[in-house]
């Protein structure tokens, strides 16, 4: 059974009936398909559309590239956390990693390709994805080693991106490539469809978790893009990346609470029903300190994410930056939570939980992509102290 | 062409209702509310049959207290025009619901009410029927098909022994069964222009009806748990006890 969340301080009318929506979306097109499009390895595009519809991916979007006009992080926040409550991470990665893409594209791109691009991906009639991490390194992308240099009119673009989510299906494409000197300031943002000459992709199979998401190795061998297809000026169009890369964080952190929750309420429901020397198994003080230590993490975790979530639309009605150190400690403590939460949420539905088919089972291989995409744990520590001016 | 929808705020369906200890009643504390489910099939049709240009305008109305809004804001959301919002805090039964509803379509004159057969809370059934009878309308109850004709509808009904299928002349009552269409999911642009929509707020005095209840609520208990049942090993075996311990055959 769900818990029910305590009232909120930030609570609207408007947050409370999308909160609601999403919910319902989720039980009724998602939930019941969770194992079956795992175990798949795949689900049917149609439910991209149908979570464009609903305005999901719409955020920070203008309304003219079928956008909401508008930004919420507290509504990021209910969408993030349901989605990662649904136990199904891969269908959470390839639905919302366009999110990551249509930043920059929103922020960069000309009129005439927010109006071509932006307006199909948001709609959720196509699909893109974001090409940063290389097979040479993720953590580190001043080093990136794609190359783009000019030919006349076009860009000829020569590399290898590694580990891209939706890059199977994906129509379009924000690819880092270098086109400058060595570090950040050298890098330029491209915008590349997938039908581009001299572009191929390969799917990753076999991954720990994420199973129904597409994962992909892009090659560009010398890949023509024309000249427009640069986004921003070269170094400065990172900006748009940083930014994007804060967002990504709060959602990856907000999935992660969700997913907790979802351990937490599974084990109890488990726990309840289990029987085990002549007592339902809740009532083991051993099980009990479980759940209380689940349970307080996960509610540390939901205040310091919807304070952030307050501070992150603080910060944009005052042309503030985002809270990028906060962004940064709170990806950390939400994989940790996740991650203990799994564990204990695994340790007690025993035997039965090491079984293939339950949510528990698949949110614990999940948690590991949690630390590691989006800015890995010890990425985000390094990043949290130098942004204390340490 | 206008119609009116009424709606109610209810406990949500995936909620396990508990019985209040003084077996008054069901507890409400920090549970759960949502549209009736039966109510939410209305707005969806009432939303169809405008989108196929049978109706220019949907008027939703729900009576009860001051959340009963938030209700409201969802069928606005879905797509309704505006609402009205009869505020009490009193336990309104059918009859007095279907007085209210009979008052405010004396003032909207909707040529099509919509709603739902039932409420999941009381599960009474009765809201349409009284008030095709207060108007003298006609009513076409538990649909799960609705075409709009010339001079009225074509309607299925669910019936025990299959769909029947009437004729009614509009003005007319039509209250929904649960395969009459699959409500639509409010999208976020929708949630948010929803908020702009004119809410009336009205209380029972203003239609000056009187809502005091007629009925006397003895006890609310917990229906009997069931006893675990048992496992037999053969087909022997369950005859012998149907037979001879159920005695049914
Ligand atoms: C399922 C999945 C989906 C992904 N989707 C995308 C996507 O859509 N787009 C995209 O661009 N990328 C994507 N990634 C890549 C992801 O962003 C990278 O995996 C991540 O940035 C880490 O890079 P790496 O794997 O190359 O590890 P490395 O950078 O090689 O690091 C290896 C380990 O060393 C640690 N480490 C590195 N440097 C330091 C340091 N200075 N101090 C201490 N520790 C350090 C890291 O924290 C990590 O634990 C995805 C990855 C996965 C697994
Ligand atoms: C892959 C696999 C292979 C296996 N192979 C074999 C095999 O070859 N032969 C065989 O006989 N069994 C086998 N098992 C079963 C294994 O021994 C049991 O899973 C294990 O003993 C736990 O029992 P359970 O799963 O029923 O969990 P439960 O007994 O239901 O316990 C659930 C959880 O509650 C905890 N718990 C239980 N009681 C208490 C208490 N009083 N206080 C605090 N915590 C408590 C447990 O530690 C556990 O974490 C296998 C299991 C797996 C997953």
């Amino acid at each position: 059974m769900r818990t029910t969340p305590p009232a909120r301080p930030f609570d609207t009318p408007e947050r409370a009936s999308f909160r609601d929506t999403v919910q319902r979306f989720i039980d009724t097109e998602i939930a019941p398909h969770a194992n079956d499009w795992d175990e798949a390895g795949d689900f049917p595009w149609a439910l991209h559309e149908k979570a464009g519809a609903l305005g999901l991916f719409g955020f920070g979007i203008d309304e003219a590239y079928g956008g909401l006009g508008f930004d919420d992080a507290l509504m990021r926040f209910d969408c993030g956390t349901a989605m990662g409550y649904a136990g199904i991470g891969g269908v959470n990665a390839s639905l919302f990693s366009r999110g990551i893409m249509t930043g920059p594209i929103q922020q960069l791109a000309s009129e005439d390709q927010k109006r071509e691009v932006l307006t199909e991906i948001v709609s959720g009639k196509v699909g893109g994805a974001l090409a940063m991490t290389e097979p040479s390194g993720g953590s580190d992308l001043s080093r990136l080693k794609t190359k783009a240099v000019r030919d006349g009119d076009d860009w000829l673009i020569s590399g290898e991106k590694t580990f891209i989510t939706g890059g199977m299906k994906a129509s379009w494409y924000v690819v880092g490539a270098r086109t400058g000197g060595e570090g950040f300031g050298g890098v330029s943002l491209f915008l590349v469809p997938a039908d581009a000459p001299g572009f191929t992709r390969i799917s990753i199979r076999k991954k720990m978790g994420w199973w129904a998401s597409d994962t992909a190795t892009l090659h560009f061998d010398q890949c023509r893009a024309p000249a427009s297809g640069q986004l921003g000026q070269e170094g400065v169009c990172l900006l748009a990346i940083m930014d994007n890369f804060n967002h990504e964080r709060f959602s990856l952190s907000a999935g992660c609470l969700g997913m907790a929750r979802r351990c937490l309420d599974d084990a109890i429901a488990y726990a309840q029903q289990r029987e085990t020397f002549g007592k339902p198994l809740i009532k083991h003080q051993a099980i009990r300190h479980k759940i209380a230590d689940m349970s307080s993490r996960i509610d540390a975790l939901d205040s310091y994410l919807q304070m952030i979530a307050w501070r992150i639309n603080d910060a944009r009605d005052k042309g503030a930056p985002m809270p990028a150190a906060e962004l940064a400690k709170v990806k950390v403590l939400a994989s940790k939570t996740a991650e203990f939460c799994a564990n204990e949420a695994m340790q007690i539905l025993g035997g039965a939980g090491y079984l293939r088919g339950c949510a528990v089972e698949r949110i614990y291989r999940e948690v590991k992509v949690m630390a590691i995409g989006g800015g890995s744990e010890e990425i985000m520590r390094d990043l949290a102290v130098k942004q204390m001016g340490l | 062409m206008k119609i009116l929808v009424p709606v109610k705020r209810v406990v949500d369906y995936n909620v396990k209702v508990r019985v209040k200890p003084d077996q008054t009643g069901v507890d409400l504390a920090n549970v759960k509310m949502s549209m009736n489910p039966f109510c939410e099939i209305a707005v969806e049709e009432a939303i169809r049959l405008k989108e196929k240009g049978a109706a220019e305008e949907i008027v939703v109305v729900s009576i009860g207290p001051a959340q009963a809004q938030e209700t409201i804001r969802t069928a606005l959301a879905m797509g309704a025009d505006r609402g009205i919002h009869i505020t009490t805090d009193d336990a309104v039964e059918s009859l007095g619901v279907a007085k209210l509803l009979a008052k405010v379509v004396e003032e909207e004159s909707p040529e099509l009410v919509i709603l739902g057969k039932q409420a999941i809370d009381g599960d009474v059934n009765a809201t349409g029927q009284m008030l095709a009878a207060l108007l003298g309308w006609p009513q076409a109850t538990f649909a799960s098909e609705v075409e709009k004709t010339d001079d009225g509808y074509n309607v299925t009904r669910e019936i025990d022994g299959g769909l029947q299928t009437i004729k009614v002349s509009s003005p007319a009552i039509i209250t929904t069964d649960l395969r009459l269409n699959e409500p639509r999911y409010a999208s976020l642009p929708n949630i948010m222009k929803a908020k702009r929509k004119p809410i009336d707020a009205k209380t029972p005095a203003d239609f000056g009806v009187d809502i005091a209840p007629r009925l006397e609520a003895l006890k609310v208990a917990e229906p009997a748990k069931r006893e675990a049942g048992v496992k037999v090993e053969s087909v022997a075996e369950l005859v012998d006890k149907l037979k001879n311990e159920a005695g049914v055959i």
